[in-house]
């Protein structure tokens, strides 16, 4: 479903703006993509596996390697000490005393924080080894919850600063305070936007050589960019620039800025291969990337608009909180300040005050995902006008159109210092009303709520942001600041063109394209240009910071392909164009604004001479001599490009933060299922200005990815933290992907007014609806619904609770003294239960104490030896069915009042996580000798367990915990095993009337 | 995510594998899909010594419809179950739910005895065996066969009746009577995804069979009476089953959905009349 309306400028060669189908398809879809875990590897490397946290705060008070070191085939361990000697801490972009380094050195900060790091000679030997490494850490309280995290009293992440809000800066353009003052209307709105991620299919992967001899480091890595970072990770090495030769592979299985985060591995991994002198090979599986690989910024936002009384917004308060995780990672805190300039979105809105403040939390660090910043401004600022025509009484459609920037006024300077470049945003809007059959979509909400189904319309409009300004994130610092460090701006691109002896052509791009296409865009450009075939140009696509052309913007982010690296494409083309023009005129005694390339000839305009393309070029290889005196021979060309658009913040803070800002309009109708909350779409439009169309095949492409990674986010993505800090979304059961079931094709519109600053017009497009599409939908559902609170991702029991539970309570005598529900859910587990036993308090209280009975009633206990007073280390292999894991745990009976209760706790710490929990014990005599023993229990887990085993944590916990009373019981004679919660159901059944 | 290392065996025969079973104790798991199995190993949270692999053992390998159950040998695959004819016929049920197993993929390679031997308390093949009173057929290393009622089975969050030298040799499948009715719904987050409720159904005259996976620690069944509002009793079941909050669903939206599908699913389905009638013809 695609309506493409064209406003084509396409070139003599017709390549420009063609539906091209994918040069690189051929070879991906037979599996012949080489992707980096496919390369050969150096003779004697080794794999590395990463030893990682369990916690999500503790220190670091020991760590011994030495019983790995001893197994089979592992060659050596990295460790933080390792790294204190031979790097520096990553550097951030503001002003804090917080350290970073690749490995935890005094603390962990998250759960997955890598803490080690095994070199072995095969994966499945160094994850051997992982489990040997013996580490002490001493727990510590955590913060999680963004609110509660930058509250005075929060546990501090960094204790050197003092606070875990690490960058606080206010914002004015206008004058907010007036207008707010002169508001007929003011409408605010909370919004949390939560934690989630475009995974790729691809993982990290890092293949890392060291050279002594020179002090290098050579790396192969799934890197995405941007290379600016390359200059992170050389400081972070302790080398020059020239010292890190940082390569990228053929072929990339996906990245959405998620690639950007495997730059500390680019260390660590260097490290590795420094420390095992051998060449390391390490390949990120899906858990790692999950839980520790990066995500996007949560973010919790208060915005007030002051409104006139027909819905014109006049001023915007925004008062912000970014979640960045446990660090501060470069480019953060870029997920505000990517989108600062363009915080008013298509509105024309004159005033703004801002508060930006950036929290540390015990989560996984921030970094690039696709639309970064996107989603999270547009949640607030779209639910916000929503709102308004809520509150207002207007139509929201009204609403969005009297606000926009009007037709004719491009480019517009946006309030914050964006200069929105072109577009015609009304006319753009009325297009997609057209086009996208909106009457009919009111006469399908109106007839399904007169029978009675809910049903919803949402509206969204946005900018889009592409080719970012590599100053904008120095908007993070104060003018002052600014001064001091010197001034920070544009976005340069480079591309190289050289011609062959044959006249074939090769280009070279440092775009490290993710999937998208690139290779086949540039040959077009080039065909175009040059007036060659497409089969007639071999485009290189890896980038090697050793030989190529480069620079700190390279890279794959930001959607700077179309504008601004096929941009330079085109330039070095011309370039090209221009010296083989030069040649033929010299040779045909023609002027050189006479030559045309087409078909693959030269040809005199007008005339009769021509040649064919490569003959002409050869010429510059085989007979430089037959050339004019001012052509030097060979013939390779290098473009670099850079906008004058994207200047440095002012001393306003006023900040250009992108080059180009394609418009979006976006609206849907969804159905909610009344019983399970279910949100289906019913359609999707979305229609794109994203300037002139290189390939409209290629964009469609990522306008559906776009849409599905938003939907994806709108309805079932997240990473779930528990209250302590632990990671429950470790597998892709439990960090739930739309898949093409659940995504249904959007109608796609496309409008092109070219951009005036970038050389072929075009602008990016592969972000968008990862920004508008998540809004949407819930500004649909928040219309169907009629309620203001609206929190992602909309899983049906969310949208069901929002519909409303209206619950009968628990009949009496059932389930009542069932499991409490753990306290806010995620892995801390609390329940209580009791157990009848032969023999008074005294008799079991005393058992209790036998540490014989204590080995016995431990589920399998193996070893119990004794460290203290009533505390034991024991060696315990513990499960449930098919799941078993050994637990080196440490046991102590406490708080001891004979005979009327105690408290029996044990911790512990396995391969597949840690464990901990208490449970306290009180004992009531009752008739006929017998011992009422009543139990409480909080328990949490954490580690790979929690992280994957959610579903069933609960019930296992519950198990394992009752088989200890349950074997005390037995032990103790007990004749009959107590009656089970269970079978205690089925006879509250029994008087319920019913059968079991 | 690579397992520890393990040594494979591969029996020809269910003796040798019981055998194995005792000789190695716990240290020794039966693989027969490997579809929950592998990737426990993959991401360590078990490291037996030993794989039984028991996909070579011929007689297991059988679906046989006898006088009034269909028996699925252990060999069987979901997706072998799934294409066999007239299984809408012979256990409706089946036929229903079958299909919100995983994916083709996975039904490609699971095994239907590997999932009641697994005894998720989200999968739809135990819920069905608990629903239909079904049985599970287990041998011992010395021969001995027994066989449990699916009620009976199913003891927990991945724990069953299952002895230490026991293999499942068969499930058991009640066939259809006529005139009864068989339903299955399942409420899930994505297509293929555990359920978060999963309803099986026995319409039987006034009579109505309720199973509930996704919920407590094992497939829960309870009877109704048609005839009576079962808004009480739906709701005691419901708060019965000790329903948790997990990251995707809270207790308080699995109780919902079993009250009021439940009640769909009780008050649903044919009439009185037409139960006669089919009962006749």
């Amino acid at each position: 479903m695609n309506k493409f309306e064209s406003v084509r400028q396409t070139g003599q060669g017709k390549q420009i703006g063609r539906r091209q189908p994918r040069v690189e398809d051929d070879a991906l879809l037979q599996g012949r993509g080489r992707y980096a875990d496919d390369l050969a590897v150096a003779p004697g490397t080794l794999h590395a596996a990463v030893l990682r946290s369990p916690h999500a705060h503790a220190r670091l008070v020991d760590l011994d390697a030495s019983p790995a070191l001893a197994m089979p085939g592992v060659h050596a361990v990295l460790t933080g000490e390792d790294i204190q000697r031979w790097a520096r801490p990553f550097p951030v972009g503001v002003r804090q005393p917080m350290e970073h380094w690749c490995l935890a050195v005094d603390k962990v900060r998250y759960v997955g924080e890598p803490v080690a790091v095994v070199m072995a000679e095969s994966r499945y030997l160094a994850e051997d080894a992982l489990e040997a490494i013996r580490v002490e850490y001493e727990i510590l309280p955590v913060a999680v919850d963004t609110e509660t995290a930058i509250a005075e009293e929060a546990p501090l992440l960094h204790e050197a600063v003092g606070s875990n809000v690490v960058s606080e800066r206010h914002f004015r353009y206008g004058d907010p305070e007036r207008a707010f003052a002169e508001a007929e209307h003011r409408v605010s709105l909370k919004v949390r936007v939560p934690r989630s991620s475009c995974t790729p299919m691809e993982c990290y992967v890092v293949l890392a050589e060291y050279d002594p001899a020179s002090a290098s480091y050579d790396v192969l890595s799934n890197f995405q960019g941007p290379y600016a970072l390359h200059s992170v990770m050389a400081r972070a090495l302790n080398v020059p620039g020239n010292r890190l030769r940082l390569r990228t592979p053929p072929d990339a299985g996906g990245s959405f800025g998620i690639k950007q985060g495997v730059f500390p591995y680019v260390v660590m991994m260097g490290l590795a291969a420094r420390k095992a002198g051998a060449p390391v090979k390490w390949v990120e599986d899906r858990l790692e990337h999950l839980q520790g690989a990066s995500s996007a910024t949560n973010r919790v936002t208060e915005i007030e608009a002051a409104v006139t009384g027909d819905g014109r917004v006049t001023a915007m308060r925004w008062d912000q909180v970014d979640d960045c995780g446990a660090y501060l990672r470069a480019p953060e805190p870029a997920t505000f300040y990517r989108m600062h300039g363009n915080l008013t979105g298509a509105y024309a809105i004159e005033h703004l005050q801002v508060r930006n403040r950036v929290a540390l939390t015990n989560k996984t660090p921030t970094g690039l995902n696709r639309g970064f910043g996107g989603p999270q401004i547009y949640f607030a600022l779209e639910r916000l006008m929503q709102r308004i025509a809520v509150e207002l009484e207007l139509d929201p459609l009204e609403v969005i159109r009297r606000n926009l920037v009007p037709s004719g006024s491009f480019p517009y300077r946006a309030a914050a210092g964006a200069l929105l470049d072109s577009g015609d945003y009304p006319a753009s809007v009325e297009q997609g009303v057209r086009d996208g059959g909106l009457d009919e979509l009111l006469a399908r909400r109106e007839n399904a709520r007169r029978e009675g189904r809910l049903y919803g319309i949402g509206y969204t409009v946005a900018v889009e942001p592409s080719i970012s300004n590599m100053g904008y994130i120095t908007t993070a610092m104060t003018p002052e600041e600014r001064r001091k460090a010197g001034p920070k701006n544009g976005a340069v691109s480079t591309a190289t063109i050289s011609v062959g002896p044959l006249g074939d052509i090769s280009a070279h791009v440092s775009s490290t394209p993710q999937g998208q296409g690139h290779r086949t865009v540039v040959a077009q450009v080039i065909a175009e240009v040059l007036g060659v075939s497409l089969e007639s140009i071999s485009v290189n696509v890896e980038l090697d910071t050793g030989k190529d052309a480069w620079s700190i913007a390279s890279g794959n982010y930001s959607s700077r392909f179309s504008g601004a690296v096929a941009g330079a494409v085109y330039q070095a083309a011309v370039k090209v164009r221009d010296r083989l023009a030069g040649i033929a005129a010299a040779q045909w005694q023609v002027e050189a604004a006479r030559i045309r390339f087409a078909e693959g000839q030269v040809r005199v305009e007008g005339g009769e001479l021509t040649m064919p393309f490569g003959r002409l070029a050869g010429a510059t290889h085989w007979a430089p001599g037959t050339l004019p005196d001012w052509e030097p021979g060979g013939l390779r060309e290098t473009a670099f490009w850079s906008p004058p658009q994207l200047e440095a913040p002012d001393d306003d803070d006023r900040i250009n933060s992108s080059l180009c800002y394609g418009f979006i309009f976006d609206y849907c109708g969804v159905e909610i299922d009344r019983i399970t909350g279910r949100v289906t779409l019913d359609r999707y439009v979305t229609l794109h200005d994203a300037g002139r169309l290189l390939n409209p095949d290629l964009v469609d492409g990522q306008v559906r990815g776009a849409f599905a990674q938003g939907l994806g986010a709108a309805l079932m993505e997240e990473f779930a933290y528990g209250d302590d800090g632990s990671f429950q979304s470790g597998t892709f059961a439990d960090y739930l992907v739309p898949t093409s079931v659940e995504v249904p094709e959007p109608l796609i519109l496309h409008r092109e007014t070219p951009s005036p600053f970038t050389p072929l017009g075009a602008k990016g497009v592969g972000e968008g609806n990862n920004m508008s599409t998540p809004v949407c939908i819930a500004n649909a559902v928040a219309d169907a619904l009629g309620i203001a609170d609206i929190e992602l991702p909309l899983t049906p029991s969310k949208v069901r609770a929002l519909i409303g539970i209206d619950e009968p309570p628990c009949p009496q005598g059932v389930g009542e003294d069932q499991a409490a529900p753990a306290a806010g859910g995620g892995s801390r587990l609390t329940a209580s239960d009791s157990v009848t036993l032969p023999g008074s308090p005294r008799v079991v209280f005393d058992t209790l104490l036998d540490p014989e009975t204590l080995q016995a009633i431990i589920p399998g206990c193996h070893a119990l030896e004794l460290t203290g007073e009533n505390a034991y280390r024991a060696d315990v292999t513990v499960g449930v069915g098919m799941i078993r894991a050994r637990f080196d745990a440490r046991v102590a009976l406490s708080d001891l009042d004979p005979p009327h209760s105690l408290r029996l706790s044990g911790s512990g710490t396995s391969a597949m996580g840690s464990a901990d929990g208490s449970a306290r014990i009180r004992l009531t005599e009752i008739e006929d000798g017998y011992t009422r023993l009543d139990y409480d229990y909080d328990a949490s887990v954490g580690g790979k367990v929690a992280s994957v085993g959610g579903r069933m944590l609960q019930s296992a916990s519950r198990m394992i915990i009752g088989q200890i009373f349950s074997r005390l019981s037995l032990r103790m004679g007990g004749t009959a095993p107590r009656l089970s919660l269970w079978q205690r159901f089925k006879t509250l059944f029994g008087r319920l009337g019913g059968r079991s | 995510m690579k397992p520890a290392a393990f040594d494979y065996l591969r029996p020809s025969n269910r003796r040798e594998a019981c055998e194995r079973l005792h000789e190695a104790g716990d240290d020794a798991r039966l693989i027969a899909g490997g579809q929950s199995l592998m990737a426990v190993l993959n991401m360590r949270l078990a490291q037996p010594r030993q794989l039984i692999d028991i996909a070579g053992i011929e007689d297991l390998h059988f679906i046989e419809r006898r006088d009034d159950h269909l028996a699925v040998g252990a060999g069987v695959t979901q997706a072998e179950l799934l294409e066999y004819p007239g299984l809408a016929e012979a256990v409706p049920l089946l036929a229903q739910a079958m299909p919100w197993i995983g994916h083709w993929q996975t039904r490609n390679r699971g095994t239907v005895c590997g999932s009641i031997a697994h005894a998720d308390p989200s999968a739809e093949l135990p819920l069905c065996l608990v629903t239909l009173e079904g049985q599970v057929v287990l041998e011992n290393r010395r021969g001995k066969s027994r066989r449990v009622m699916a009620g009976d089975f199913f003891q927990g969050v991945l724990t069953t009746d299952r002895r230490q030298d026991e293999l499942i040799t068969e499930v058991r499948f009640p066939l259809a009577r006529p005139g009864l009715e068989y339903r299955f719904q399942e409420v899930s987050m994505r297509h293929g995804d555990f359920a978060i409720v999963a309803l099986a159904g026995v319409i039987d005259g006034a009579r109505v069979t309720l199973g509930v996976g996704g919920v407590a620690d094992r497939p829960v069944c309870r009877v109704f009476d048609r005839h009576e509002d079962p808004g009480e009793t739906l709701n005691a079941f419901a708060w019965s089953l000790g329903a948790e909050d997990d990251a995707h669903a809270t207790a308080a939206y699995r109780r919902q959905l079993i009250r009021e599908r439940g009640r769909e699913l009780i008050a649903g389905g044919p009439s009185d009349e037409e139960i006669a009638h089919a009962r006749q013809g």
